[in-house]
Order: C-alpha cells, then sequence, then structure tokens
C-alpha cells in the first residue's frame, strides 16, 4: 500500500490531491441534488448510523432526508429486494451491500431478478440500481470480506459490472452508472479508498460512459489489460518498466462487462504482446474471457501467447506474508512484463 | 375508519364469482390445452385456490401493485391481465405480454400493476417491499401485495422482508395462500408451529389466519389490511387457508396427498360453493350465471385462438432486453 500511495503521489504537486472515496461521496451527493428519484439504502449508511462504515455517504440523509436515505436490518437480501422494487416504481436506488462477499446472501435478488427482469418482461420492466459494494485485500480480513467475485456478475447477463481506479473515474463511473436504465454492480477497493491521487474532483457534469475502457498510460511493446487496484499497480510497473525501456500500455477496463473490445483489441493488435491482470483469482476469472477474444481475434497478430496475472486459487488467507502472495503487485507485474518482453 | 367497507354484499360477492369463474374455467382450459398437445409448458393449476385473488381483485385497484409467483395466473387473471396477452405468452409468441421470453413462471403486465413473476420461492416479498417504498415515498395511498405459498414461508427472503416491512412500516400485504403442500410435502410435517399468521407477532404486525375459500371471510380480512396499508399504518401478514387439487406442477405424480383429503376439498369445491350461495340468496340466477360463463368460455376461446395464430418470435429477438441498447448481432 505505502509504496504504491507513494508512486502515485504527484512528482510536482501541481494539482490538488484527492481520494477515490471523496470522488464517490460528491458523486453520490450530486446525483441526490440533481434527481429527487434518486434513493438509497444499505446498513449502517443514514448519518444516525455514522454515515457508513466508511462515511461514504455521511451526511447524505441530513441533506436529502429520511425517506430517500434510509438505514437498513442487516438483511441483504430485503435490500436488494427493495431497491429492485422501488426501481420498479420509477425510482433510481443505489443500495450498498457493505462488502462484496455479502452480495451472495442476495445473490436469488440480483441474478434471478435484477439482472433479468427486463429480459423475462419482455421489456416491460426494467430495473435502473446501482449496487455500490466494496472489497479487496490488504486488511487481513480473510477469507470472508475481500473477494473480487466480478467474474460471477459478469457471466450473468443482464448486469453490468464497472470498478473505478481514479477518482475522476470514480466520479463519472458512479453517475453513468446511476444514469442508466439496467442494473449496474459498481465495485469499490477498500485498502485504496484514501490514496491521494493527483486530479481535483469533477464538477457534476463529469461522466464516464460504461463500456468503454481508458488507456492510462500508452505504450508500444507490451499491452496489460486491468481494472480496480490492479490498475493502478499496473501504472506503477509500467513506470518502473519505463525505466528498462520496456514501453508498456495500460488499459483500465472501467467496466467489466460489457467490457470494450474494441479499445483492447486495437492496443493488442498494436504491442502483440498483451498482460491480463486482476486481484480475483485467475481460474475461471475475467481474464480467461479476455484472453479468449484477443486469441479469437488477433491469431496470428500476436508476438507471444497472452499472459495472464491473478489471485491464488486459494481463499483469501488471513496471515500478512499470505495475504501479500495471494494477489498479483507491482512487482510481479513488472517481473510478467519483463518475461513477456523477452 | 368511516371508510373500511369491510362487508362484501351482494354486488361484491356477484363480482368475487365472476373473478372466481374466470380462473377456474382458465385452469381447466390451461390443463385441457396440456394435454390435448397444443401448448406444451410446464403450468401450476391453483384449481381450488381461486377465492383469494378474486377477493384481492375486487378490492384492488390498478396502481396496487402484485409480486406473484410461479402458480401465480390466478392472481394474475383476477387483478385484471388480459387473456389474450396471457394465452399468447403461454403459447410463446410475438404477442404475448411478454414477447415469449417469460413464459408461464414470468407473466408481466404493469398496466394492471402485474409488476413481478417469480419463478423463485418466496422472492415475490422482498421486491413488494420496494414497490411499497416507492408508494411511500410517491405519498401515495396504493399498497403492495405479495403472494406466495405456505412452503415459502420457510424460506429466509420471507423473514427479511416482514422485517424490513414492519420496520419501515410500509404498506405491503403479504398473502400466503396455505394449500397444506409445500411441493410434495404436508405443511404439518415441515412447518414448526403449524401457523404462519402468529409470526406476524414476532414481527410486529398483525396476522390473520383466514379461510380463503370463503369469500366473505376473506373479504374482511383482506380489505380490512388494505385499509390499514392505505392508511399508512403498515403491513399485515394473512394467512389464507385453502387447498390446491393437482399436484405441484401439473402431470406430476400427486400421490402424496391422501386420496380421502383431496376428496374431501373437491367435494368442498369453493367456486361452485359461491355459486349456489348467489342463487340460494337471489343475487343471481342460474340463467345468469350460465351466460356469464358462456362468455368466460367464448373469452378464453377467443384468447386461445389468437394465442396460437400469433407467430413465433425470431431468433434474432434474443438481442433484445438483455439491456436497454440491444446487444451486437
Amino acid at each position: 500500500m505505502t509504496n504504491v500511495a507513494q508512486a502515485e503521489k504527484p512528482a510536482k504537486a501541481p494539482k490538488p490531491t484527492v481520494s477515490i472515496l471523496a470522488a464517490i461521496a460528491k458523486a453520490y451527493h450530486d446525483a441526490m441534488a440533481d434527481d429527487p428519484k434518486v434513493i438509497t439504502l444499505g446498513e449502517d449508511l443514514a448519518d444516525p448510523e455514522g454515515g457508513g462504515i466508511a462515511k461514504i455517504t455521511k451526511g447524505l440523509s441530513t441533506a436529502f432526508g429520511d425517506d430517500r436515505v434510509r438505514s437498513t436490518p442487516i438483511s441483504e437480501q430485503a435490500i436488494m429486494g427493495a431497491a429492485i422494487g422501488a426501481s420498479l416504481a420509477g425510482y433510481k436506488p443505489v443500495a450498498e451491500i457493505m462488502l462484496m462477499n455479502f452480495t451472495t446472501v442476495a445473490m436469488d435478488m440480483i441474478v434471478n431478478h435484477a439482472a433479468k427482469l427486463r429480459f423475462m418482461s419482455g421489456g416491460q420492466t426494467n430495473v435502473p440500481i446501482v449496487i455500490r459494494t466494496m472489497t479487496g485485500l490488504g486488511f487481513g480480513s480473510g477469507g470472508q470480506h475481500c473477494d473480487y467475485l466480478e467474474a460471477w456478475f459478469a457471466h450473468t447477463a443482464g448486469i453490468k459490472v464497472c470498478a473505478a481506479s481514479t477518482p475522476e473515474d470514480a466520479y463519472g463511473l458512479l453517475r453513468s452508472a446511476i444514469d442508466d436504465p439496467d442494473p449496474v454492480l459498481f465495485i469499490e477497493n477498500l485498502p485504496t479508498y484514501f490514496m491521494p491521487m493527483a486530479m481535483e474532483l469533477p464538477d457534476s457534469s463529469h461522466r464516464v460512459p460504461l463500456g468503454k475502457a481508458a488507456v492510462q498510460i500508452e505504450g508500444s511493446d507490451l499491452t496489460i489489460v486491468t481494472y480496480a487496484r490492479m490498475a493502478i499497480e499496473a501504472r506503477q510497473a509500467a513506470a518502473k518498466a519505463a525505466e528498462q525501456g520496456i514501453s508498456v500500455e495500460v488499459v483500465d477496463l472501467r467496466t467489466i462487462a460489457p467490457w470494450d473490445r474494441e479499445t483492447v483489441l486495437a492496443s493488442a493488435a498494436k504491442t502483440g504482446r498483451v498482460l491480463i491482470v486482476h486481484e480475483a483469482v485467475k481460474e475461471h476469472g475475467v481474464g480467461a474471457e479476455i484472453a479468449a477474444v484477443i486469441n479469437e481475434e488477433l491469431f496470428g497478430q500476436l508476438k507471444k501467447p497472452v499472459k495472464r496475472l491473478g489471485g491464488t486459487f486459494c481463499p483469501v488467507p488471513y496471515s500478512k506474508p499470505l495475504e501479500s502472495a495471494f494477489a498479483p503487485n507491482a512487482e510481479r507485474i513488472l517481473a510478467a512484463i519483463v518475461d513477456l518482453a523477452s | 375508519m368511516a371508510d373500511r367497507q369491510l362487508v362484501a354484499d351482494s354486488a361484491i360477492l356477484l363480482d368475487i364469482y365472476r373473478r372466481a369463474a374466470l380462473l377456474k374455467a382458465n385452469d381447466e382450459r390451461a390443463r385441457k390445452v396440456i394435454l390435448s398437445g397444443q401448448i406444451a409448458m410446464v403450468y401450476y393449476s391453483y384449481r381450488g385456490q381461486e377465492i383469494i385473488p378474486s377477493v384481492m381483485g375486487n378490492i384492488l385497484r390498478d396502481d396496487d401493485t402484485l409480486c406473484t409467483i410461479y402458480r401465480g395466473i390466478h392472481d394474475m387473471l383476477a387483478k385484471g391481465f388480459p387473456l389474450r396477452e396471457l394465452w399468447a405468452e403461454l403459447a410463446g409468441r410475438t404477442t404475448g405480454s411478454c414477447k415469449g421470453k417469460g413464459g408461464p413462471m414470468h407473466l408481466t403486465y404493469p398496466a394492471k400493476g402485474i409488476m413481478v413473476t417469480t419463478g423463485i420461492v418466496g422472492s415475490s416479498a422482498p421486491i413488494a417491499n420496494g414497490l411499497a417504498w416507492g408508494a411511500q415515498l410517491d405519498k401515495s395511498n396504493r399498497v403492495s401485495i405479495c403472494t406466495f405459498g405456505d412452503g415459502a414461508s420457510n424460506i429466509g427472503a420471507i423473514h427479511e422482508a416482514m422485517n424490513l416491512a414492519s420496520v419501515w412500516k410500509l404498506p405491503t400485504i403479504f398473502v400466503c395462500q396455505n394449500n397444506l403442500f409445500a411441493e410434495h410435502t404436508t405443511f404439518e410435517k415441515m412447518t414448526g408451529g403449524q401457523n404462519i399468521a402468529n409470526r406476524a407477532e414476532g414481527y410486529g404486525m398483525p396476522g390473520v389466519r383466514v379461510d380463503g375459500n370463503d369469500a366473505e371471510a376473506m373479504y374482511s380480512a383482506f380489505a380490512e389490511a388494505v385499509a390499514r396499508a392505505r392508511a399508512g399504518e403498515g403491513p399485515t401478514l394473512l394467512e389464507c387457508m385453502t387447498f390446491r387439487f393437482y399436484g405441484h406442477n401439473f402431470g406430476d405424480d400427486d400421490s402424496y396427498i391422501p386420496p380421502a383429503q383431496k376428496a374431501a376439498a373437491i367435494e368442498a369445491d369453493p367456486v361452485p360453493r359461491l355459486r349456489a350461495r348467489l342463487i340460494a340468496d337471489r343475487i343471481a340466477t342460474e340463467e345468469e350465471l350460465a351466460a356469464m360463463e358462456a362468455d368466460i368460455e367464448a373469452q378464453i376461446d377467443d384468447a386461445l385462438e389468437f394465442a396460437l395464430a400469433s407467430p413465433w418470435p425470431e431468433p434474432d429477438s434474443l438481442r433484445f432486453d438483455v439491456f436497454e441498447k440491444e446487444m451486437s448481432a
């Protein structure tokens, strides 16, 4: 964490620094101020309960009232059901499922209902909800509090999945997710919430379109396709690789499903070498789908087989050395870059 | 409250019968259509449970919302689901309410407040709460109904939903249609306490067990629950006692239903019972009811004919309605 934070700090500090957490909080507030149909619910999120465990929703219930901003019992199915039902009544609910592992107890509501009602009703109904959820390694939370489960949702037709690695993207993606007429899972990385980045908070018109990746660093030797926390690690690795004369292009998907094939394939075709990195377990992960499509579309144009880095195929461990060994980081990404570029 | 009509008068009983006769006739037709091979579908007969939704249909407005379940065609027809769109959906045609994409377990018709039909046991309840929250936010007095069975009462979603409805004082009405069987298993064998309505006390809401096959008792209980919800007094749990005459899904081996129990239930068939009552009390004549029933049959004939003459969906339609923007070809 510390080394990543240092790498992300501006060299000359020409701009103020902001965090992803501040950007999400502002997006939330701006969305509720702009549209009275935006409502929110989740465990502990109203002000009497402290405005959420990370304080992201602090101030919302005071500003927008107890009808629109509601703390809930610890009842993830009830939370998701209430969000779905309110969306069917014409509202735009943002439901917080505190931690991504807790989505598993609401999977019926998310997968069988939120994702499918538009299709099963023949387009008569739709479910414009956002599910905000936090996760990520780094706090020693062990096996049930920090999984990345995005592949489960990406595999489900009817729900979009996104994750940001900068404050600007966090703001723009959350605003677009709330605007979107379909359900969106918005994944937040808890350990990097407070990481300062050299940016300003966007104004309320800023949007990042869903389904559009960002080429965060341009390069010519190798493409990294990544998202969420691993995009931060990849940028750091790319900077180190540049010192060794390897030019790395970093593509942050931003939207994991549906993902931006055009941008990824263009970059892969340009560099001919692709490394896919995610914190989620590698096996059957999002990287497998991306690698398969690159193979289908660019076979013969690649200089090396597509390489993947992901979490180890085991539950997230507790002990610090084990937790550190579990997932990719900048150092391991750099090693993979060097290997792939050779 | 003075405006609470809690007793079913003659006109109300006649309307309840009109709905119940439609439901009964439609169920009989569905089974016939399956047996004849005209339409192949998974079908969950509600035969025997008609009075409960017929009462609800009489009391509810179009803007009151319904979240129902796979055994829910009776709930929907009683609330005004049009027959043509229903039968075309059962037949999987483009003219079906869901363009053939939903089928019998996912029928939807928002114009009549029929918002969700779920094939997942118990999942109607959490979503009904959200529709009730919407009514609160709209400052509307519309109510949100969820129906489910005695089997669903033992799944976690129902528990979570009832607690949330209570603490948020939502206008949700939990209508448990207790037909004494959870799939193939008896209520007696799998339900601790042998009573679902009693659970309401634990959630801090009224719970009423009512004979769901008795139109007048059902009317009073449901009207009271609706009046409370409209007045902002919060949710109610109704346990409506009933019985289904056929198996879990039509065509299953229903030998798990004791023959004597089944025979007694059919003997006490609530639909002809209400019919006889209307005639005995001179609310309607035999001729009037026969004409009503003939008209219902003609409407079903028309709907079935419409459905079977409608086009099948094109495979390309799979790209549509996944998201608002179609998937690429």
